[in-house]
């Protein structure tokens, strides 16, 4: 048996991984570490499949601390964020949340995110791991640029910060349990489970102080939890605790890919890259063309003249080795029409499924591809997003 | 610890064999199916397809990688495991039992002393 894409960090690279503050948490649970973005993250515990499906039955609980977090603050931070990202920041009220893009001249997506109003003039950005470095170097290019720049200061937080993520449908039962503390900032509720989807408080409690936003990248209901370094494991050992009595798994990067596939989430480097739009990539509905925002231009241009690929949902239509990013596509009559950027085995369809890109006359729901697996053409068909959607989440 | 049955001869590249006469029945090892975790898909050799020791001939897949499985020995496959499409968990969970891949007919039944004994195995994935 010989691996033919495998995934080590070995000890022959000369790079130094960074490690979270839950490193050694992950590690006495048996968790599998790999390397993501320069990090050493758990792709799994026990199993992607038995994580997966926890979250979907149950709850699951991701160490996310490897994520970059800003603190955008000052009289001029709307303004000059609603400048660099392309929704509406003025639809945030104080403890509003809401998913963004941050495009390049062109209209190519440097990074999607997400932007929290914690005060009326501070905002808390969380972005890709991947793309930390990319977005902190045009954030602060652009602050010299805009006039807004000079009443806005930037801070890069993520260096003393950690963050989970516990997401299924039970967890709503039990978060106030797992996250004591008084409320005191952000939305004005009580406790964590009075949040509604995209809302975040802040929560004090004796011995640690959080952020805790009803946001998520699985599809399920669930919380994500921002804190201090030093605060971040007693807040993952809290949930963990709570949530072993209703069947809660600690679960790795591996879950986390299938979830957010089967809920068509995108995942920057596979769906979005430079040389992508949000409109190519199906997420129009999170520009707004009433401000200027970089980008704006070629992407009104877009709009009007249309795109040269669109994003598509496929599920396998066989029996066939899994789908995978870079896959070729082809139409029935063998023209090669497009490429897979995620594929996986989907837990809960227990079928290939992926994401994918195809020239736009290629794209209607039902239209019959063939993947190129490997050499092997295997039948699939473009469907609906998203794959699984759970009935009970409430918007 | 990964189980390593005495019984049976092992491969470099992590398939077990169990000589039954002059057919040589392969599978993959306990410390292959838990580097792969769970499979979701495999890719069996068609009947009567002729092999070489050392060619790959098959194909295990789980969530993150797809691996090659080589035939350890010369000849014909003459069965394969086909009800383990339906059932792709036996290759996790009964690896050296339900879950054999593939029946070789042995043109060289010499190539079986190449193979590796239980202990070599076992020292080469450091148990």
């Amino acid at each position: 048996m010989s691996n033919s894409h495998s995934e080590n960090g070995t000890a022959q690279r000369q790079v130094v991984l960074k490690r979270t503050p839950l490193y050694e948490v992950h590690c006495s649970y048996g968790a599998r570490i790999i390397e993501f973005a320069g990090w050493q993250m758990p792709v799994q515990y026990s199993s992607i499949q038995e994580e997966h499906l926890a979250v979907r039955s149950s709850a699951g609980l991701f160490d996310i601390s490897h994520m970059g977090q800003l603190n955008v603050s000052g009289d001029g931070a709307a303004e000059f964020l609603n400048y660099l990202l392309t929704n509406d920041i003025n639809k945030l009220a104080v403890g509003d949340a809401q998913y963004s893009l941050m495009c390049n001249e062109r209209g190519g997506v440097i990074d999607d995110l997400y932007v929290y109003r914690i005060e009326p003039k501070k905002f808390l950005i969380i972005v890709n791991a991947s793309r930390a470095k990319a977005d902190l170097r045009h954030f602060f290019q652009q602050l010299n640029k805009h006039p807004a720049g000079k009443k806005t200061t930037i801070e890069f937080i993520a260096e003393n910060a950690g963050a989970v993520a516990v997401q299924g449908a039970l967890v709503p039962t039990f978060i106030n349990f797992a996250l004591d503390g008084v409320a005191a900032g952000g939305a004005c509720v009580k406790k964590p489970d009075e949040l509604k989807r995209n809302q975040i408080a802040y929560f004090v409690a004796n011995n640690k102080k959080y952020w805790v936003a009803r946001t998520g990248y699985t599809g399920e209901d669930g919380f994500e939890v921002f804190a201090k370094g030093a605060d971040i494991v007693k807040v993952w050992k809290s949930i963990n605790e709570v949530g072993a009595e209703y069947s809660l798994r600690p679960a790795g990067l591996g879950a986390r890919d299938t979830l957010r596939l089967e809920a068509c989430y995108p995942l920057y480097g596979n769906e979005l890259d430079e040389n992508t739009t949000p409109i190519e990539a199906g997420l129009g509905y999170f520009l707004c063309f009433e401000k200027d925002f970089i980008g704006a231009e070629p992407l009104k241009r877009q709009k009007l003249e249309g795109v040269r690929k669109k994003s598509i949902a496929f599920k396998m239509l066989e029996k066939s080795p899994v789908p995978r990013h870079n896959c070729a596509i082809f139409n029935e009559n063998n023209d090669a029409i497009g490429i897979v950027t995620s594929g996986t085995h989907s837990p809960m369809l227990n079928v290939g499924i992926g994401l994918g890109y195809v020239s736009p006359q290629w794209s209607a729901i039902g239209t019959k591809l063939k993947i190129d697996i490997r050499g092997k053409q295997f039948w699939a068909e473009i469907v609906k997003k998203p794959f699984y959607k759970n009935p009970n989440l409430i918007k | 610890m990964t189980k390593i049955p005495e019984n049976l001869k092992y491969t470099k590249t992590h398939e077990w064999v169990r000589a039954d006469g002059d057919i040589a029945v392969v599978g993959i090892t306990d410390h292959a199916q838990h580097e792969l975790s769970d499979i979701v898909y495999v890719e069996l050799p068609a009947l009567g397809r002729k092999v070489k020791a050392g060619e790959p001939c098959a194909v295990v897949e789980s969530h993150k990688t797809a691996a090659d499985i080589y035939s350890p020995v010369s000849g014909e496959i003459i069965e394969v495991n086909a009800g383990l499409q339906q059932n792709l968990g036996l290759i996790n969970s009964d690896p050296y039992g339900e879950a054999w891949l593939f029946k070789v007919k042995l043109s060289d039944p010499a190539e079986l002393n190449n193979l590796l004994s239980p202990a070599d195995y076992a020292k080469l994935i450091g148990n």
